[in-house]
């Protein structure tokens, strides 16, 4: 898909993508073949449909393109096959929801195979579900298209044959490669924003689908809340270059309609769902959201948060926040003793966000001298160019 | 996660490698490149020439020093580079130890991350 057409169709034939790969898929197996099929049709739908108006029933048109480009493949190969073929190709009958939708989170889970790494399994869930481009994809992550190629073609060898698999017990696994998409276009700092897919909005968008898919499960419905809390800020996160820290950002330029979504998603889910680490980081993140400013936070309710999860799914990460919000409830000094018990943590050992956690706690206990070291080689140690200027700016106030 | 495997050279190491053995560590640059490139996390190496045909160019305040060779004799010298991109720093251990300079008692691999990239491929 090129970036002349339009956006509706472009939209349109990415919502398109998974049921008709699913489709496809059911009928004949062979996920690899059948994704190389699809991709033809959405390419040669993204030259036609402009042209000559969106068919009446467009998935029926993609499946039945995408069919005869599979027939046309399965020809060269072997003519025994082919009867085959014709056979089970007889019309597919086009619209029915509730296969569609099964579909698409059967290919969630394929993509998301446990014998795949994760920037494998990133690679084709944006290309088999989320109906991107290869060139899109390598756009978006900063990698030449030859490299996202050639890992999308391995990932495709070493989950063949594998079939369709029917177990929710890779949902986890799903979760974490669409929070891992949306955490690469928040934190993407590299190379110019101009004409890059938007990372933290696929994320989103294939996050909406899975909960439209399982509006019951919390972790599903906590995920989708935490990206939009998480992506309201994003347009006060930084200026000019450098980061910009919770308690400066200008609050009235967040995304209202973003934050609102995330609330009621939160509050709708929290009475009848167990609360689990998306959820509990979802609920704090609708705290800091909601709150006028950091003084009017709740940080009591945070700390509450953050200590429950750091029981759930312990984390040195969760560690740190829970001695930011300690401080704010009981004073720093408190704040940096919880710190202290990362001291020999190897999981955090030479991470920047432990110095800085420091700094900005020694800073609150007036010990700026001290702060200043931590802030110095926390700038040293961060892999993010805005971070690395603003920790250099604390570390000189 | 980009990382660039620095090739930290000692040239006195490197001379005192029988044909032979040179010729497996070339041999095995080769076989390191197909691996990375099939696994789809290779991006793009180069090899430097020796540091006696640098020069280096030092800001002094005011108009720049132009100089032959390097700036200071150094044991060891960045013989070249892999660029890769992999999913963490272990993967990307992992991948170094594939290098065969990593065999050669005395040659080592800098695993380096990357913060900011651009060009004309990305």
């Amino acid at each position: 898909m090129s970036g002349e057409i339009s956006g509706e169709i472009e939209d349109l034939l990415r919502a398109l993508a998974p049921q008709v790969l699913g489709t496809l898929v059911r009928s004949h197996g062979q996920f690899e073949a059948c994704e190389d099929a699809v991709q033809e049709a959405l390419l040669a739908a993204s030259v036609q449909w402009p042209e000559q108006g969106v068919p009446s029933r467009p998935a029926g048109w993609l499946v039945t393109v995408a069919g005869r480009r599979l027939t046309d493949h399965w020809r060269s190969e072997a003519a025994r096959r082919e009867r085959e073929l014709t056979v089970s190709m007889e019309p597919l009958p086009d619209d029915d929801p509730s296969r569609h939708l099964d579909d698409t989170l059967r290919l969630l889970f394929l993509c998301c195979h446990p014998k795949l790494s994760a920037p494998s399994q990133v690679a084709l869930t944006l290309r088999a579900v989320g109906g991107l481009t290869t060139h899109q994809i390598a756009h978006a992550f900063l990698v030449p298209e030859a490299t996202m190629a050639q890992r999308i073609s391995r990932a495709k060898q070493t989950i063949k044959g594998t079939g369709f698999p029917d177990g929710p017990e890779r949902l986890p696994a799903v979760l974490q490669v669409l929070y891992l998409i949306f955490n690469e276009g928040y934190t993407a700092t590299s190379g110019p924003e101009l004409q890059r897919v938007e990372l933290a909005a696929e994320a989103i968008r294939l996050a909406r689908e899975v909960h439209r898919l399982l509006p019951d499960d919390g972790e599903v419905a906590g995920l989708l809340a935490l990206m939009l809390l998480t992506d309201a800020r994003r347009a006060t996160r930084s200026a000019d270059g450098v980061l910009v820290p919770l308690a400066e950002q200008d609050r009235s330029l967040w995304d209202r309609a973003r934050i609102e979504e995330g609330v009621a998603l939160v509050s709708g889910t929290l009475p009848k769902a167990p609360a689990g680490p998306y959820l509990l980081q979802a609920t704090i993140a609708a705290i800091h959201d909601e709150a006028p400013s950091t003084e009017e936070t709740d940080w009591a309710e945070v700390l509450v948060l953050y200590k429950i999860l750091d029981r759930t799914a312990p984390n040195p990460m969760v560690t740190l926040n829970r001695a930011i919000a300690t401080a704010m409830v009981h004073g720093p000094v408190e704040g940096l003793a919880l710190l202290a018990t990362l001291d020999g943590d190897k999981r955090v050992a030479g991470h920047y966000r432990l110095d800085a956690v420091r700094g900005h706690l020694l800073d609150l206990a007036g010990e700026h001298e001290q702060a200043r070291e931590h802030y110095r080689r926390a700038a040293r140690l961060t892999l993010s160019l805005p971070e690395r200027e603003y920790l250099l700016r604390r570390a000189s106030r | 996660m980009k990382y660039l495997l620095i090739m930290q050279v000692n040239p006195e190491i490197l001379d005192a490698l029988s044909e032979d053995e040179r010729k497996l560590v070339m041999d095995g640059h080769g076989e390191f490149m197909k691996t990375v490139q099939d696994s789809g996390e290779f991006i793009l190496t180069q090899a430097l020439a020796d540091p006696a045909n640098s020069t280096v160019v030092t800001g002094t305040g005011g108009t720049p020093a132009v100089t032959d060779g390097p700036f200071i004799e150094a044991k060891e010298h960045m013989g070249g580079f892999y660029l890769i991109d992999c999913e963490n720093k272990e993967r990307a251990i992992e991948i170094a130890k594939l290098i065969p300079d990593t065999r050669v008692k005395g040659l080592s691999i800098e695993i380096r991350p990357v913060m900011f990239s651009y060009g004309a491929d990305l």
